[in-house]
Parts: structure tokens; C-alpha cells; sequence
């Protein structure tokens, strides 16, 4: 199986060394060349430096024959216009958008793309966490 | 009409500027601070602060009126694309149109719908093609949603085709002929239209085809 990271911070680094680990043969796209320090001493997948947007940057790094696609660069918008070039121009069936925002996240989820909101996910989390503290009795904690 | 305009850089400011001038009602988005700060002396309550990739703040701009038309006119084309897309599938606001930075990008906006759309590049360019005669090819017009384009050719004496039939060429596919002008006089091209130098030719074509009907005419 073939996957697409464009953007290689924190997120997209890491989902590339963790898939690469699980056998899938990775090709990572950043603008900056330094974020291939993210990825460690000796990455055997393939990394080009240049704009996800790029259709020849996209073309080299062999769009067209990925399994899946992930879209983790800093930008919302950057990533939902990926997101649906992949989709609409290079027909890719799995296609993962990282969008901050949930407002735009659910706008696009509702039209067919894949998206995921860290905010979101933040949100409810820390939500799920404030309520646990609510019903613990108090005087159970024992310093 | 109702205009709303997202980017208050020169473009922005100066079409909203014009359209208050025809008595259209305007709401400018600019984002960043010290242009907002700027426009906000002159536009006052015209202008409005904020991301316009930002539902809220489109909905502040009135985007549930709807307005008559989005102009999304910021330096940033993924930005616009958004803003273009948002305006009309969200929203419903009937017209878009949309400025292109990079026309690099220009087949991006096309994918996704939004147009027209307007890139300073490549008008530029089509005036360069049409004003310095060393470009043999020259783009007159782009029909994007039928995916073809209109240009012309100047036949000269070395070119390969002067002297030949029009069905004696081997046009690439996707191409034809449309017209030949000889001595101030336009003629339709049909097959056995004889090319001669002098000729401009109009032709159509699928954007992409014209290095191959450059080598076919011209030789170059």
C-alpha cells in the first residue's frame, strides 16, 4: 500500500514514520527541506521539497497510484484544497484532511471529504474531563 | 445590489471604493490589523475585521442575506477557493467570482467549480503574446468550461504548412482549424483550403495541444 503525507510537522511526520512501520511505502511532500530532520537519520521512504498545491510536485511524488492521501499542512484551507484535488482531479479513495477549524471541518465532511478537527477532538476531550471531575466526591483524594 | 468582499489589500479596497461610488452596498472582510485599522478611517462601518474562511465571520458580513455576489479577492488562492465555495454551496449566494494569484493554481479553482475567475498573470501575459510579434502563437480566447481555447497562428514562408491543404496536415487531436485571414479577408478553413504564408489562422483546440500544432504549422 502506497501513501501521500503533504505537510511534515509534528502530525505528518509521525503518521509517516507510523505507517511506514506498518509496512505501507510513504512519500512525504514539504515545502521546508529542514522537516526532513522530523523523520529521522535515515528515512528509506521517499521525501520532495515543494508546495502540496503543486500539480508537478504532485505528479512526481506518483499522486495517481497512491492508496492514500493525508493533508497535514498548517493551513485549513491548504488542506481542503488538497484534499479535493486528490479526490476530484487524481480520483484517491482514501483521502484525510486535517482541518483546525470544526465549522469548516463539518462543511466538508458533509460534501464527501474526509476530515478530521483536532480542535474538536480537543474540545470533547477536555469536555469528557471536566464532567469526570464534577461527580468525583470530594475528600477522596488523599495527599 | 448587496456585495460582500473578502481581502482589503489594493484590489480589494479599490473595487469596494468603486462600488460605493455606483451606490452599491458593500461589506469589506480584511483580516489583518493595521490594514483593517487603515481601511476602517475611510469605510467605517463598511469594513469588518476577520478570517472570511471563518463562518462566523461571513455570517457578521450578512452572508444569510444573501448577498447578490461574493467577491473573494484575497492574496491567498486557497483562501478564495474557500471563501468561493463556502459562499455558494453554504450560503447560496448566487454569484462568485474569484481572483487567482498564482495561475498555477487556475486549474484548481476550475476543478472545483468556482468561476469565473480573474489572474493578473496570465492577463498580462495574453498581452505580452498579443503585443510582441516574436510569439507565433497567441491565446485570444479560453472557453474553460468547454475546456478548448481560441488562438492564432501567423504561417510564414518557412513554416511546413504553407503551400499545403488544410486536410493534408496532420493536426493533432483535439484541434481544427476554424479560420484562415489572407489580405484583410477571413475565410472559413475546410479541407481544401490551401495555407499560404501571410495566412493567420484561428484555431481551437484543448488547452495543452499547442506545442503539437505549433509543430505541425510552423515547425518550431
Amino acid at each position: 500500500m502506497k501513501a501521500l503525507i503533504i505537510g511534515c510537522g509534528r502530525v505528518g511526520s509521525t503518521i509517516a514514520l507510523q505507517l511506514l512501520k506498518e509496512g505501507w511505502e510513504v512519500t512525504v511532500i514539504d515545502e521546508n527541506e529542514d522537516a526532513l530532520s522530523r523523520l529521522g537519520e535515515n528515512w528509506p521512504g521517499t521525501f520532495l521539497v515543494g508546495h502540496g498545491m503543486d500539480t508537478d510536485v504532485l505528479r512526481e511524488a506518483g499522486v495517481e497510484d497512491m492508496d492514500a492521501l493525508v493533508a497535514s499542512t498548517d493551513g485549513d484551507n491548504t488542506n481542503i484544497v488538497i484534499g479535493q484535488v486528490a479526490q476530484k482531479r487524481f480520483g484517491i479513495q482514501c483521502v484525510v484532511a486535517r482541518i483546525l477549524d470544526p465549522a469548516r471541518a463539518d462543511f466538508y465532511a458533509a460534501r464527501g471529504l474526509q476530515t478530521v478537527s483536532p480542535t474538536k477532538t480537543a474540545i470533547d476531550t477536555l469536555m469528557e474531563a471536566v464532567r469526570a471531575c464534577e461527580v468525583r466526591p470530594v475528600g477522596t483524594l488523599s495527599l | 445590489m448587496y456585495v460582500v468582499i473578502a481581502g482589503g489589500g489594493k484590489v480589494g479596497a479599490n473595487v469596494a471604493r468603486s462600488l460605493m461610488r455606483l451606490g452599491h452596498e458593500v461589506t469589506l472582510i480584511e483580516q489583518r490589523r493595521d490594514r483593517f485599522e487603515h481601511l476602517e478611517d475611510e469605510f467605517e462601518h463598511q469594513v469588518q475585521r476577520g478570517d472570511a474562511t471563518e463562518l462566523f465571520v461571513l455570517e457578521r458580513a450578512g452572508m444569510a442575506r444573501p448577498p447578490d455576489i461574493m467577491l473573494a479577492l484575497t492574496g491567498d488562492d486557497e483562501d478564495n477557493m474557500v471563501i468561493c465555495q463556502l459562499a455558494k454551496e453554504r450560503y447560496g449566494v448566487p454569484k462568485v467570482i474569484a481572483r487567482v494569484n498564482d495561475p498555477r493554481n487556475q486549474a484548481h479553482f476550475d476543478l472545483l467549480g468556482i468561476s469565473p475567475t480573474i489572474c493578473a498573470t496570465s492577463s498580462i501575459m495574453a498581452l505580452v503574446e498579443h503585443e510582441v510579434p516574436e510569439h507565433d502563437l497567441i491565446h485570444l480566447l479560453e472557453l474553460r468550461k468547454e475546456n478548448l481555447e481560441i488562438v492564432e497562428v501567423q504561417i510564414d514562408r518557412d513554416s511546413p504548412s504553407a503551400g499545403k491543404r488544410v486536410e493534408g496536415l496532420k493536426l493533432p487531436e483535439g484541434s481544427r482549424l476554424i479560420s484562415v485571414m489572407r489580405d484583410g479577408k477571413a475565410e472559413i478553413a475546410v479541407g481544401s483550403t490551401t495555407l499560404e504564408a501571410g495566412d493567420q489562422v484561428l484555431a481551437i483546440l484543448e488547452p495543452g495541444k499547442e506545442d503539437e500544432l505549433r509543430r505541425v504549422l510552423l515547425r518550431r
